[in-house]
């Protein structure tokens, strides 16, 4: 924009300022940007409508499907909505994100947060590193942490002995529970981080003058503090919930779904459909429901969110 | 109209954020043949093969034929390719190999379980112009000739063995027990009692193991379930109507014989059954290691204990008995075992198919093939090998092994057969963890099988045996 003092008023809003360009030149601006999207098409758009296209279709690695691939309308999605493991794990996919992100890693990223800031340097610096370390760690190893930490001889169990507890069989007879818990010890940190940020966000002296009005503890916190962060609150909901909707490798490391279905979230019964029982058409449809589950989930935060702003 | 394009928005990020799985892409279109033009001359060719655990009977057998084949054929590079996979996984990783010219192999090895399977899809060259030069084609058992037979009537797979399946028993461990080192067991309750008193007398013993459940994948369906089942009055598939069989009472029974033994611990723990290792584990350190009494198990097991083996163990002929597995209640021939077995073939998309038979006949020379079926703890499908003295006093369970394929039962070799096996070993699954009952694990698969084959193409009346 050069702001070229002219005294000749604008002749008119359109063609004044940024938006006045004329179309030509906005195109020749964006033409540096074609083999970036174009890039974008083939390699997230291409793939996308692939398995829009193989969500409807019979396609499958062997068998009928992997010769002559037929388009069967709905088909999929009506098998899958008339099964009961498909039921299941949509059961088991909500159960997991509830207990794991909107309740574990929101609720103890924000008290650790809050913790934090009312602590001294040493202790901030070592909770932090300590909870990071847990987030940095790649899934897998944190999986198998996990299971030995869970396990029938595992560190857990050897723990609750000693001070004369009786042990603990989650990974098998709650193992819906145990990558839960997995998956708020690994995931925690991001949710601290993002609440760390929005507190430090958060004036002191309000916080005083609430205190001088007598508002102290958990009221201060509901009433002063976290509407003041809401718009973080949401942001981060909706992150960890999308986040957590996808989580695979954690769980399948841990238990791989089972013992028998008992832990198989969406995308693990997605996996064993695709590529264990080589359903690639019915897998992708599946995947197209979690798709739509995070859509709705995302919908909910960003309406939270607007109502925020307005 | 903002709403809209706020649920666009969520879309979008939605589809970003979880990362929707990309397919695996290829072409599906079938190809003009190539291979018939070609001249047999030098080429390098690829043999895919399952390797998992620590047995090494089919590397050093292969390595053997590579330097054989190569000496003969000068200028040819035969290369090995081990996949290392579980059962369900190595399928996979192959079928995705075999989907591209440039990735599939010249020749692979296919389980007859998913070989119908495999021709529907037409990954696989049908052979029959090769078989039609090749004079050993007649040695072949003819029940062996239809196992890779597609549905079009051609043979699509060169059987290198076959096997039968029954209860191996740990002698001392029954002699402890009080049972006799004869064991004959006529019923499944005569299989239970044994088991049973080994619970009872001698404890820190695993005293029966069934293969259950998903990890252990086709194991589970055909040496556990299907075993059971072709001991009932009932089958998978009737073959006189051409249809699948739900709501059969044998089906529930063998179910119900799954959850008896998970529920009064005389079998394993479910959580050792669900380990995908446990196979290995049952060959090469369980029964070696005197921790498993009964095992109901295939004709192949000493495989591990051989010298070139996982576990080398030559007292296993001493400490080991094998014993037919009964009918449920005696009915019928009173044993029942099934049969399967393994195949060459060669992939639709190879770039050098002939050289690929060529080497399919150096492994099946009389020689080679006598070794495999000796090595590898097969049962012989070619007469000539079957007749091998070497071949028949290879082992101290070869001849009564070789005894069941009179009673033996083959699969249903449909293409259908390893969606139906994943819907057996999801129901077995169910039931040793104790999520269903043995009724409502069957309600379940025949729903399953109804949504698989369609509910025209389903019965309730098993052939009568």
């Amino acid at each position: 924009m050069t702001s070229s003092a002219s005294a000749v008023p604008a002749p008119s809003s359109r063609e004044a300022g940024r938006g006045g360009r004329p179309r030509a030149a906005k195109l020749v601006r964006m033409t540096p940007l074609t083999p970036a999207i174009a890039l974008m098409l083939v390699f997230l758009a291409g793939p996308i409508i692939y398995c829009l296209y193989a969500a409807f279709t019979n396609m499958a690695l062997t068998g009928t499907g992997a010769n002559e691939v037929k388009f069967v309308g709905l088909e999929n999605f009506r098998k899958a909505f008339g099964s009961g493991a498909f039921t299941n794990a949509i059961w088991l996919t909500l159960v997991f994100t509830l207990i794991s992100a909107i309740i574990g890693q929101n609720t103890l990223g924000l008290g650790l947060a809050l913790l934090m800031r009312r602590s001294t340097k040493i202790v901030r610096n070592f909770v932090g590193t300590a909870v990071i370390g847990a987030w940095v760690l790649p899934e897998v190893v944190a999986a198998y942490l996990l299971s030995a930490f869970f396990n029938e001889e595992g560190t857990l169990n050897v723990m609750l002995h000693k001070v004369g507890l009786p042990g603990q069989d989650w990974l098998y007879a709650a193992p819906i529970i145990a990558v839960s818990l997995a998956n708020i010890w690994r995931g925690t940190a991001f949710s601290m981080l993002v609440y760390s940020a929005a507190l430090s966000e958060v004036p002191k002296e309000i916080e005083e003058s609430a205190e001088m009005d007598g508002a102290a503890g958990i009221r201060r916190l509901l009433f002063v503090t976290l509407p003041m962060i809401s718009r973080a609150v949401m942001t981060n909901l909706m992150l960890i919930t999308l986040q957590t909707l996808s989580v695979f490798g954690l769980i399948y490391a841990m238990t791989r779904g089972g013992p028998g279905t008992k832990s198989q979230t969406l995308p693990l019964y997605m996996y064993e459909q695709a590529f264990s029982f080589s359903q690639i058409g019915y897998g992708t449809a599946i995947a197209l429901v979690m798709l739509a589950i995070g859509a709705v989930f995302s919908l909910i935060y960003l309406r939270g969110l607007n109502s925020e702003a307005a | 109209m903002r709403k809209s394009f706020k649920a666009a928005g969520a879309l979008a990020v939605g589809a970003l954020l979880l990362g929707v799985s990309a397919c695996s892409q290829g072409s599906t279109t079938k190809e003009a043949d190539p291979g018939s033009s070609q001249s047999a001359g030098p080429a390098n060719i690829k043999i895919a093969y399952q390797q998992w655990g620590p047995g090494t009977v089919m590397k050093s057998f292969l390595t053997g034929a590579k330097a054989e084949f190569e000496a003969a054929n000068p200028g040819s590079k035969v290369e090995i390719v081990p996949i290392v996979a579980s059962e369900n996984d190595y399928y996979t990783k192959l079928q995705l190999m075999m989907r591209s010219p440039n990735t599939a192999p010249d020749i692979v090895y296919e389980d007859t379980f998913l070989i119908n399977s495999d021709i529907t899809a037409g990954y696989l060259k049908p052979l029959d112009d090769y078989i039609k030069d090749w004079s050993d084609w007649s040695q072949f058992e003819d029940t062996a000739k239809g196992a890779a037979k597609g549905q079009d009537g051609k043979t699509y797979g060169i059987p290198d063995g076959t096997d039968t399946r029954a209860l191996w028993y740990n002698k001392q461990i029954f002699a402890k027990a009080g049972l006799p080192a004869d064991w004959q067991p006529k019923t499944w309750d005569e299989v239970l009692t044994a088991a049973r008193t080994i619970k009872q007398k001698v404890p820190g013993v695993i005293p029966l193991n069934v293969y259950s459940g998903k990890p252990m994948g086709e194991a589970s369906a055909m040496q556990g379930l299907e075993m059971l089942l072709y001991g009932t009055k009932d089958t998978l598939y009737n073959f006189d109507q051409s249809k699948w069989v739900v709501g059969s009472q044998g089906f529930k029974d063998s179910l119900g014989f799954i959850k008896t033994i998970f529920d009064e611990g005389i079998a394993p723990q479910p959580k050792q059954s669900l380990d995908p290792n446990w196979g290995n584990k049952v060959g090469s350190d369980l029964l070696p290691n005197g921790k498993l009494a009964i095992a109901l198990d295939g004709s192949w097991l000493y495989n591990n204990w051989q010298k070139t083996g996982a576990k080398p163990w030559p007292q296993w002929t001493e400490v080991l008995g094998q014993t037919a597995m009964p009918t449920q209640g005696g009915e019928g021939k009173g044993k029942v075992s099934l049969s399967g077995g393994w195949t060459w073939a060669i992939p639709a998309k190879s770039k050098s198919p002939d050289a690929a038979w060529n080497f399919i006949k150096t492994l099946q020379t009389q020689k080679n093939a006598t070794k495999y079926a000796t090595d590898g703890a097969q049962i012989a499908v070619r007469k000539d090998v079957a007749a091998d003295a070497g071949y028949k006093s290879s082992a101290k369970s070869t001849q009564f092994f070789t005894d069941l394929v009179s009673v033996t039962v083959y699969r249903p070799a449909l293409p259908e057969y390893p969606k139906v096996s994943n819907e057996i070993i999801t129901a077995m699954e169910a039931v040793m963890t104790g999520q269903s009952s043995p009724e409502e694990a069957a309600k379940n698969y025949d729903e399953a099988v109804e949504g698989i084959v369609g509910k025209d193409k389903t019965t309730n009346q098993s052939e009568g045996q």
